[in-house]
């Protein structure tokens, strides 16, 4: 489904990325980790054509200079970390924009099944209550639910998630990350997500990148990139040790 | 609870008989997704009854009965109006009020447009400096006596267009070399520099032009007093052609709003869209300052208060911003030409006053409530 080859970013003189390639297929979750600097916002940028790139990104086999906003939209979708609205919209204002891909240029208007793909979204991130409400009344965890269900109603085959429950509380975080899964096998999806908190991108990933310092450490199947050697490499510590540590505190209470 | 309380008597229809004003006003706070046929109706009407009543006031009142027969007349079938009356209206005043109503029009809607595209809800023709490139332009093109023209517009008009253009690219392109998310304050900040540098070079060019002085500061106060069918037809062209384009752009806008990223997300072609409402609102805002000189404060206050009323939906903002924008000019008029009559204020100085206290008004209000 997607296909990365070769990219590099690099800003004046310093190489940001350098030479990543990585691949994703249906129903495939891959986690982008790594220490903060490693390049990971960098890659989304670069597949959402924020940022200028050399190499080779293929979505469904078509390289995404050739696709125009629209079309790309329709088969990748992005959530951000943080959000910034300025006026007052209502939360269904900003779901029924996730449609906009879709929209037929002579007549502004949209397909069919846009209300019930609207609905449908809705409904899944528990909205119907705030649906009326203004955008700027929302807490970070509603906010975020909100944008989610945006990219639902987008209904892309990619679906790219930058650090998505970053600021967000457990229940929050939890939420929002049982939902992707349900996604990804319901729509034969492929989700591509960076994630910090290690233990989440294990349990819910099945493939995975670790970046340091903008070059690809290790990649492939989550259990052979999240080795000892590897981590405690790229994070300078006992990565493993620490994650039973906090993991052991619950039971010296 | 207790707001859940009032919403209840808003939205439940116990009382069978309500009111016209009452249901124009609800419809108006339900959040529809378009401008809709009962709101076109009442805006419209709105307008005429302003429309009206500014032709009758003036320096010379002209009584109500009389408008019909003027008509009559104009329309060669009975011949009864008196040649004051007639030569007052059709000559000085209805084109002056139609200019008017279409400079409103124009300017909120550029407003309008440029608060949704930067996010930002002080942007507006006079604080990005863009009504001062306009002027600079059109200063520029008499001081130095500049001549070309094309088919349609002279060229002060043109000169004012690509003013307003060149002052909009360098205010963003500063703003973006500053810092690269455009924040509010970085645009407002670089576009009242700006203002202050064409200010300067315009007085510059005053100090050595001194018999086309006259010429130039009317391009600085502000004012309609001696506009034609000519300019009437040329605001209606440019109001209608990037009028057009920038109703067409109700989504991206919307886009935009609620934020760059986001919109680049859901499929927007960022870079186009910025580009394309750019040029027409600058085109437009070239047009209505070569006719009518810097009406400040009105593309600032109006789309504003139509925010307040409509809710954020661009699709609705724009649409109510050209109404309420051409009612609100043709007031401001009216009062700037009976206030003192038979002596008449500058237009600019007349919205400009008006606006800003509004403005600091909606500010507090604002404020109070977060």
């Amino acid at each position: 489904m997607i296909k990365v080859n070769n990219l590099s970013v690099q800003y004046f003189d310093k190489k940001i990325l350098d030479n990543v390639s990585f691949e994703a297929g249906k129903r495939d979750w891959l986690m982008i980790v790594g220490p903060n600097g490693a390049g990971k916002s960098t890659i989304v940028n670069a597949l959402s054509k924020a940022a200028p790139y050399t190499g080779d990104i293929l979505l469904k086999g078509k390289n995404i200079n050739d696709m125009k906003a629209m079309e790309q939209a329709q088969v990748m979708g992005v959530l951000r970390q943080n959000h910034n609205v300025a006026y007052s919209f209502t939360v269904e204002d900003i779901i029924k924009l996730g449609r906009y891909a879709y929209r037929k240029k002579m007549f502004e208007s949209y397909g069919n099944d846009e209300s019930e793909k609207v609905e449908k979204a809705i409904e899944l991130t528990g909205l119907k209550e705030l649906r009326h409400q203004s955008v700027l009344t929302l807490s970070g965890g509603e906010l975020q639910r909100t944008f989610l269900a945006q990219l639902f109603a987008q209904d892309p085959e990619i679906l790219l998630l930058d650090e998505p429950t970053n600021h967000l509380d457990l229940v929050y975080q939890k939420q929002i990350f049982a939902l992707v899964n349900r996604w990804i096998h319901e729509n034969d999806c492929c989700v591509i997500s960076i994630v910090h908190d290690l233990s989440l991108a294990r349990k819910y990933g099945n493939k995975a990148i670790l970046l340091d310092q903008g070059k690809l450490v290790r990649s492939g199947n989550i259990k052979k990139v999240f080795n000892k050697e590897d981590l405690d490499n790229v994070y300078k510590m006992d990565v493993h040790k620490w994650m039973k540590d906090l993991y052991n505190s619950w039971d010296n209470d | 609870m207790q707001l859940k309380h009032y919403t209840h008597l808003f939205t439940e229809n116990k009382i069978k008989w309500r009111p016209l004003a009452a249901i124009i006003f609800n419809d108006m706070r339900k959040r529809k997704n378009n401008f809709t046929l009962t709101e076109y109706l009442f805006c419209t009407i709105l307008l005429i009854i302003i429309f009206i009543i500014s032709t009758c006031l003036g320096s010379v009142n002209i009584p109500f009965s009389e408008i019909g027969d003027v008509i009559l007349s104009l329309l060669n079938i009975k011949d009864e109006a008196s040649i004051t009356y007639y030569s007052i209206l059709v000559h000085v005043r209805i084109p002056r009020i139609i200019c008017v109503a279409l400079e409103g029009a124009a300017l909120s809607l550029c407003g309008a447009g440029m608060q949704g595209l930067l996010r930002n809800p002080l942007a507006d023709g006079s604080t990005l400096g863009v009504s001062a490139g306009a002027s600079l332009g059109a200063i520029l093109a008499i001081a130095f006596g500049f001549n070309f023209s094309f088919f349609i517009g002279d060229t002060t008009m043109i000169m004012a267009m690509i003013g307003a253009y060149l002052s909009l690219m360098l205010i963003l392109s500063i703003a973006y070399k500053l810092d690269y998310s455009l924040a509010t304050n970085t645009i407002i900040l670089v576009g009242v520099i700006f203002s202050m540098f064409a200010s300067s070079i315009m007085s510059l060019l005053i100090t050595f032009a001194n018999d086309k002085v006259n010429n130039i500061i009317f391009w600085t106060m502000g004012s309609l007093s001696g506009a034609d069918y000519m300019d009437a037809l040329a605001l209606l062209i440019a109001t209608t052609i990037c009028g057009a384009v920038i109703l067409k752009h109700a989504d991206e806008l919307n886009a935009f709003a609620i934020g760059e990223e986001n919109a680049r997300n859901i499929g927007v072609d960022i870079r186009k869209t910025k580009l394309m409402i750019l040029v027409f609102v600058s085109i437009l805002i070239g047009v209505c300052v070569s006719i009518a000189g810097t009406i400040g404060f009105v593309g600032l206050v109006i789309p504003h208060i139509t925010r307040m009323v409509f809710g954020p939906n661009h699709k609705r903002v724009l649409p109510a911003s050209l109404f309420f924008g051409a009612s609100f000019l043709m007031l401001t008029d009216l009062i700037s030409r009976t206030l003192f009559s038979p002596r008449e204020l500058p237009l600019g100085v007349i919205t400009s006053l008006i606006g800003s206290v509004v403005f600091v008004y909606i500010f507090y209000k604002s404020r109070e409530v977060k």
